[in-house]
């Protein structure tokens, strides 16, 4: 079953973009301590981000006539795999690049689509994804965040919680109620994008356990939008999300959120000169599962760019992967608790601290465990 | 050919020739002629063997659904062993026995998978690769019901005249083979549980309608998508036998083998563990084939050598530096 997934390879002209983008994310990264590297999607480094849009490595798949390098999603698997394996600070630019731009691409009109997408492509027009709210996580069909009609537009009234980068986003592309009450479920809903320095918007930043304020409140008080933040078709925003999701869940991402610990453990073990077997089965367990779900991340990347919205298939590798991720601190911390001895460095020590902590987010962003794996079930026939 | 034209018609010739009562008959300790002469006879046998020397030359990943069909049909015969001993006696330009023959590597104090229905083995020891005649070695049943291994004593001095490995992993063509079979018989399984977890009722509505069951099916079916994927990289690796693939393959399939089995049995419940009932020839296979040629940790271990060998690389540069890829672009 799901034969849809098939070994996939990159193709050469793709894989040749590996050795440039490597140059510069170097020297983006050098400065940064391990654990500031582990951050990694979650880092904002807006300068980071306008350097690797100058350079053409956004706005891969998008047309040049905006901006794009007409490229496809083998070439931006190829730059996400090393911003990730690197641990560079990309949350400035990570979610217009991903799905905003595509989004737009596929439901934007004409003038959006001019306006948004060569910003994005050089890494100026950062977005977040407005889809929680305090009543509504897994159950997003609930949303009570509210747009009417005016004789400009729209008016904008209700909360978004949990927003991933929004203190350091322009736009957001909001899921909201446009007819209906939230009894009325997917029909009634409809995306905007919300330009956060209108006036009536307040966001405020939630710290996190591990002290990061990456996510926010955003609050929406008669806020006055014009026309054209619709976009796509009124009413169609849940079958618009749930493309859009196709590309949230599919990437190497929810793979390597533990990749830099994983490499300076490996660093450390070497230099210990470790060669028992329960070192060498750990490092290899590890390889394993890196290799098969890159490979299945790779299988996912080719049904994007066959043109197909992959939905089960990427919950699949989204869930497989982010439990990889989420173990990797747990083992790793429990093998150099089983070496007392060895000196490990504080860089390490922070690293595993805080990627234990903030780990069981990895399976809670961008879709719960439990609800990926509804979805796989409906793929399965069972729902 | 694509790979649907390369795998239909042996899918269609095992579901003709090997249905589930064919299989008991021969773990039973039937007669395995006739199976043998119908595989025999379509010529699959030599799939990698080099066409100068008469067989379709074709490569290993390009038979990786060849492997895996045979899992999934629970073929009570060394085929994926016979074929790649097939391709490595051609090399040589030995001539080549007929009927069943296993692969071994090492002196295997390990039951030998398929040795009950196997005429020779071909051994690899320090070195250099063997062909025995089973007939020849001190066999004794491994003790698995309905196992078709065996303990095999192998004699002290092979009178067979061996050649050079030259860098053939037996072991590595082994778990690669036996890896791809777990992906075969873990998707039939996923199949028949789904099937049944739609159609078994209680509580007045199918048992799949419960979140409980569905949760744990989406888990069965990352891990036999997983298997396959892993078997793959396995298969890409070639008629060689790359390790690191190997490892890749056997690690991922033998760590799924035990929660694929597992789920199977608990959607299915009591019937699932009865004999009559078709479950139980896969389930018992995935549990077998999990340990032969090495399980999980033994493969895991010979990965995290190689990769502890390599610490200046990244994990990203070595899986792309030392795991083969294939696949189209």
């Amino acid at each position: 079953m799901f034969e849809s997934l098939s070994p996939t390879q990159l193709p050469a002209a793709d894989e040749a973009l590996r050795e440039p983008v490597r140059t510069l994310i170097a020297e983006a990264v050098a400065h940064l301590p391990l654990d500031r590297r582990a951050r990694s999607w979650q880092g904002f480094d807006a300068a980071l981000s306008r350097k690797l849009g100058q350079a053409g490595f956004l706005g891969l798949t998008l047309p040049k006539r905006y901006g794009g390098a007409e490229r496809g999603p083998f070439a931006r698997f190829v730059i996400v795999e090393e911003l990730l394996a690197a641990g560079a600070p990309v949350a400035a630019h990570w979610i217009a690049d991903r799905q905003s731009a595509p989004l737009i691409l596929n439901y934007g009109n004409e003038d959006q689509r001019q306006f948004y997408l060569p910003r994005i492509c050089r890494g100026e027009a950062f977005f977040c994804i407005g889809m929680s709210e305090p009543g509504s996580g897994s159950d997003l069909a609930s949303v009570r965040t509210r747009a009417e009609r005016t004789d400009h537009g729209w008016r904008l009234n209700g909360q978004k919680i949990w927003t991933t980068n929004a203190p350091h986003s322009d736009y957001m592309i909001a899921l909201v109620r446009t007819s209906g009450t939230a009894e009325d479920r997917q029909s009634g809903l409809s995306q905007l994008i919300v330009d956060l320095k209108a006036p009536g918007i307040t966001i405020r930043p939630i710290v996190d356990l591990t002290g990061d304020a990456h996510f926010a409140e955003v609050f929406f008080d008669n806020v006055e939008l014009g026309e054209d933040a619709l976009i796509g078709t009124e009413g169609q925003g849940w079958k618009q999300v749930t493309a859009e999701l196709a590309f949230e869940r599919s990437g190497p991402e929810r793979i390597y959120s533990s990749m830099v610990l994983i490499d300076a453990w490996i660093a450390h073990v070497a230099a210990m000169g470790r060669l028992d077997g329960a070192t060498a089965a750990l490092a290899g367990r590890m390889t394993a599962e890196i290799a098969t779900l890159r490979a299945m991340s790779l299988a996912v990347t080719g049904l994007l760019a066959a043109g197909q919205s992959p939905v089960v298939e990427a919950s699949l590798v989204k869930d497989l992967g982010t439990t990889f991720e989420q173990a990797v601190p747990a083992w790793i911390g429990d093998d150099l608790a089983a070496h007392p001895d060895e000196p490990v460095s504080p860089d390490l020590h922070r690293t595993i601290a805080y990627l234990g902590q903030i780990a069981p987010s990895f399976s809670l962003r961008g879709g719960t465990r439990e609800i990926l794996r509804g979805i796989i079930a409906r793929g399965l026939g069972l729902r | 050919m694509t790979r649907e034209e390369l795998a239909d018609p042996f899918h269609r010739l095992l579901e003709g020739a090997c249905p589930p009562a064919v299989v008991r008959a021969i773990e039973s300790g039937g007669d395995w002629g006739d199976l043998w002469a119908e595989i025999e006879a379509s010529g699959y046998l030599d799939a990698l063997v080099p066409e100068a020397s008469g067989g379709a030359g074709l490569t290993l990943a390009e038979i990786a659904p060849l492997l895996m069909a045979l899992g999934r049909h629970a073929v009570p015969l060394p085929v994926a062993d016979t074929m790649i001993a097939r391709a490595l006696i051609a090399r040589t330009g030995g001539e080549r026995p007929d009927g069943p023959i296993v692969l071994v590597a090492g002196a295997a104090s390990a039951p030998v998978a398929f040795a009950a229905v196997a005429v020779h083995a071909l051994i690899e020891q320090g070195g250099v690769l063997r062909l025995i005649r089973l007939n020849d070695c001190a066999r004794a049943p491994s003790g698995d019901p309905g196992s078709l291994a065996e303990l095999v004593g192998w004699p002290e001095a092979p009178g067979a005249t061996g050649w050079p490995a030259s860098g053939v992993d037996l072991a590595a063509l082994i778990a690669i083979a036996r890896a791809a079979a777990m992906a075969g018989a873990g998707d039939r399984l996923l199949e028949m549980t789904v099937a049944y977890a739609n159609e078994r009722i209680q509580f007045g509505k199918p048992i799949g309608k419960q979140q409980a069951l569905q949760q744990q099916l989406a888990v069965m079916a990352e891990q036999v998508v997983a298997m396959r994927m892993a078997a793959e990289i396995g298969c890409a690796a070639g008629l060689e036998g790359n390790a690191a693939g190997a490892a890749v393959a056997k690690r991922i399939a033998s760590a799924a083998a035990v929660i694929v089995a597992d789920t199977a049995h608990a959607v299915h419940g009591a019937i699932g563990i009865s004999e009559e009932y078709d479950l139980q020839l896969y389930t018992r296979r995935l549990r077998q084939w999990r340990l032969a040629g090495g399980g999980e940790t033994y493969w895991a271990q010979r990965l995290g050598r190689l990769r502890l060998a390599a610490a200046s690389l990244t994990s990203v540069d070595f899986v792309r530096t030392h795991i083969t890829a294939t696949g189209t672009a």
